[in-house]
């Protein structure tokens, strides 16, 4: 099929943005700060709105992060009059809906948050909030999110104007001195609570934390009595201080920021149970593809920039150290190499890597190519530095001169959104590079990655959108 | 000794942010025997006074001082007095006693030594001819056979409002073993920073913003557009048939660099001949001054101290630039020095005329002393005349 250059130019926008909305969050990075970051993003989110809309959509089917899929849903919302007619409506509106169904309900609750304040008030609005709330009260009721999002359910209702006949959470959030008690046992508790220790340990964490510091609970006493409450990465939030938990079933990325959060000393200590539990949750990721990857050597960067900064601490590092054990269980049984740009490879443990140092990425890439692994994994930031630009080098020369057959195959994840460059940085046109948020989606991103090696087409790419629209869709509610 | 001596320091690639370039230096092998510490002084915006000895004082905000320690044992080194860093108990306004002075403790003197970093250098600067005039010739005035260039003052800006200078360092990703760095402000040389030992380096490290930078450097910063990577090339001539080959190549990139930092653009720093004068001697360290031969051709221009060993290597080095006024003003007191402060002598030997040379001494700011009256009337003779 013929491409032309528009195509072309169509793809890589697209890419770009996918690329953008899987990393950037908005916050502060190592090299940029916050308003750097929101600014860049609002641009691209508004120039790929405009310009091809049907895709900006279609990305809430992919694994983008939840800041841009609130970003896109609001946008979408606030613009709804230049979608394409009521078909483009109708399959916007499945994909919201599909979408919102997925995000942690606080989440969903500041968006409604920021329509109210935005002034969106549309039909379609109001339908996609009510759906939104119905779901809620169908799967746990709404008593729960009366008690722990309350202010935020509040917004909601009453900016769709929802009733609530009959219902005690009416009561509960519009007029909460009209009733000496209720039926449900979490708006009881909560009135309860109020004088009554007890009833604060069957109330959400988060609600219950401000009782006990009401009625003065020693915080130990209170995390031992109230864990049954909390939810997963409560638990591990809590884990220094709380009971202990089985490590092993939180997911990869937060397990990894956690091994990184602890003091070097401690890792030593309990490297045993910590490695097993990263291990662990690798192995869960990898599912069916464990030890199907063959031979696998990953290039990670463990310089001074992978700390992060002081909003996403050590993210870059926990990213790396996520896909260390994740390719560990994906190579074939023993075929794993891992280089740390800080020079330590062999014999090195894993939880001991610190954020410190320059980021050699050309020499460890060599080091890496030494083994002709089946794949190359490179996991950096992209801001190459010892000497700047040789990993681009490196990777040209190879792929041209010694390895024109393809028999290794190169990939770039790259988990820091740069501003300037609205898409993350690249180390070589002819490596394909692919943002990533947390080590999980690796195997996704990988194959995504193809696409970013600048020779597929804007068709191709539409079919791949609408191959996952339509997996993203079926495994909706609706 | 006429020369900086970075011998066992070896460059490594430029990290550039901005306008901003930072060129690490790393020591294969640290030096033992000698180690620096930093000591906080004051808050924000306290004046540092320090009492020279001979009746003069020398008043600047002076944001920490180093202590130099080559007492050889680690252990000892976080006795009395040495901070790392932390809030110091705050004093409105400091009084130091002599820029270079050894540690007393328990009455007895103890094998370190606490000194004013850049200011030793700076004061070297200032006090250049501080005396004044060595002959009473009629056109100097009262003040200036009296009380000489006193007082003497030059401005700097803090690290902090250099722009992009405090970025430019915290993203700075400090090599293993690096012992140095090399601070370009649009691919001019602003600094040059050169410490014992890695550890030292680290901590010393984020010092760099709390220093004193000419005007020009602000200038380059404020005015200037950011600089190009100097990005590594393998040139893909078929020659590349293995992995080795392709090392190799990585290599030589390195080398390349190095050689090219050195030659190109740091020559300035390297190969002008200083006057080297000693401040202090500790057993086999020597704390110098080096002042530059003020020359007006146009090259970059550093004062600055540094401690060398008994080979001559430095092991610590901390310069300062001069901007182009204040080269002017060295080069002008220099000369007039030379000349015995004799004004139409001076006048001969830079080749102008009596009035200019007036007009430069005015214009470097010195105007106060000269005795214009006289001067008036020795104008109008060679006028005449």
């Amino acid at each position: 099929m013929p491409e032309t250059y528009a195509d072309l130019i169509a793809a890589e926008d697209v890419l770009l943005f996918v690329n953008a909305a899987v990393t950037a969050t908005g916050q502060r990075e190592f090299r940029s700060s916050a308003g750097e970051q929101r600014l860049s993003l609002a641009f691209l989110h508004e120039y790929v709105r405009v310009n091809y809309r049907p895709v900006y959509a279609a990305a809430l089917a992919l694994d983008i992060n939840d800041h841009n899929a609130v970003t896109i849903v609001e946008q979408l919302l606030r613009t709804a009059d230049e979608a394409d007619g009521p078909t483009g409506k109708r399959a916007e509106g499945r994909l919201i809906a599909a979408r919102l169904a997925l995000l942690p309900p606080q989440r969903v609750y500041r968006l409604f948050r920021a329509l109210r304040a935005a002034k969106v008030n549309n039909r379609r609005t109001r339908a996609i909030v009510r759906d939104w709330l119905a779901g809620r009260a169908a799967s746990g009721g709404l008593a729960h999110d009366a008690v722990k999002y309350r202010s935020g359910l509040k917004t909601a209702a009453r900016h769709v104007h929802r009733r609530f006949p009959g219902d005690e959470s009416g009561d509960f959030l519009f007029a909460p001195g009209r009733r000496v008690r209720y039926e449900h046992a979490a708006l009881d508790a909560y009135r309860r609570a109020h004088y009554e220790q007890g009833a604060l340990y069957e109330l959400p964490f988060t609600v219950a934390e401000g009782f006990a510091a009401k009625h003065g609970v020693p915080r130990a006493v209170f995390l031992e009595r109230i864990a049954p409450r909390m939810t997963r990465l409560e638990r591990l939030r809590t884990q220094r201080s709380g009971p202990a938990t089985d490590l092993a079933a939180m997911p990869l990325t937060r397990l990894a920021l956690f091994v990184l959060s602890l003091p070097f000393g401690e890792r030593a200590a309990r490297r045993a149970e910590l490695t097993g539990a990263l291990r662990a949750a690798a192995g869960r990721v990898a599912g069916p593809y464990a030890g199907t990857w063959g031979r696998v050597a990953a290039v990670l960067d463990d310089s001074h920039s992978s700390s992060g900064s002081a909003v996403k601490r050590r993210r870059p590092l926990a990213v790396a150290l996520g896909c260390h054990f994740l390719l560990e269980a994906l190579a074939a049984p023993g075929a794993y190499s891992a280089h740390w740009t800080s020079g330590t490879s062999g014999g090195f443990d894993p939880l001991l890597v610190r954020p410190w140092g320059p980021t050699p990425l050309g020499t460890r890439i060599l080091d890496a190519l030494e083994a002709a692994p089946d794949r190359l994994v490179i996991v950096s930031d992209g801001w190459d530095n010892a000497p700047p630009g040789l990993a681009g080098e490196v990777l040209r020369v190879w792929r041209t001169r010694l390895d024109p057959e393809r028999r290794t195959s190169v990939v770039h994840v790259n988990p820091v959104y740069d501003t300037a460059g609205f898409d993350v940085r690249r180390l070589a046109p002819s490596v394909p590079t692919a943002g990533i948020r947390d080590a999980e989606d690796l195997a996704a991103l990988v194959e995504i990655a193809q696409f970013a090696e600048g020779r597929t087409g804007f068709a191709e790419l539409r079919a791949y959108l609408d191959r996952r629209v339509e997996l993203f869709l079926k495994g909706a509610p609706r | 000794m006429t020369r900086i001596d970075l011998t066992g320091l070896e460059v490594r690639p430029a990290q550039v942010w901005g306008g901003v370039r930072l060129v690490p230096l790393v020591r294969a092998v640290p030096v033992e025997g000698l180690r620096l510490h930093r000591e906080v002084y004051g808050g924000h915006g306290d004046g540092g006074s320090v009492d020279l000895g001979d009746r003069t004082t020398y008043t600047s905000y002076v944001p920490h001082g180093f202590v130099a320690d080559w007492s050889g044992g680690g252990a000892e080194a976080a006795a009395y007095g040495t901070r790392l860093g932390g809030d110091p108990p705050t004093v409105p306004v400091r009084h130091h006693h002599r820029l270079a002075k050894r540690r007393r403790g328990d009455g007895r003197s103890e094998k370190r030594l606490r000194f004013l970093p850049l200011h030793i250098a700076l004061e070297g600067y200032l006090a250049l001819h501080f005396g004044g005039p060595s002959v009473i010739w009629e056109e100097w005035s009262q003040q200036a056979v009296r009380r000489g260039l006193s007082p003497r003052a030059e401005a700097a800006y803090a690290g902090w409002s250099v722009p992009g200078l405090a970025e430019a360092l915290r993203i700075f990703e400090i090599h293993p073993g690096q012992c140095g760095l090399m601070l370009y402000v649009a691919d001019s040389l602003a600094a040059a920073f050169v410490v014992p030992h890695p550890d030292d380096y680290r901590v010393l490290h984020p010092t760099l913003i709390e220093d004193l930078y000419g005007d020009l450097v602000h200038q380059y910063a404020f005015y200037g557009a950011p600089v190009p990577e100097f990005r590594a090339r393998i040139r893909d001539t078929g020659r590349i048939r293995t992995l080795a080959d392709l090392r190799a190549a990585a290599r030589a990139q390195e080398r390349s660099w190095a050689e090219s930092h050195g030659t190109l653009m740091a020559r300035d720093l390297l190969e002008t001949p200083y006057a080297f004068e000693r401040v202090y001697r500790m057993d086999s360290y020597d704390l110098h001054r080096l002042l530059p031969p003020f020359r007006r051709t146009g090259e970059e221009q550093h004062i600055g101290e540094l401690i060398t060993d008994h080979k001559g290597r430095t092991l610590y080095l901390k310069t300062f630039r001069l901007s182009e006024n204040q080269i002017r003003r060295g080069h002008l007191l220099r000369r007039l020095a030379d000349c015995d402060w004799h004004l139409g002598r001076t006048a001969e030997a830079l080749g102008t005329t009596y009035a200019e040379l007036v007009r430069r001494v005015e214009g470097a700011g010195f105007s106060s002393l000269l005795n214009w009256h006289v001067v008036a009337q020795r104008i109008r003779e060679t006028q005449e005349s």
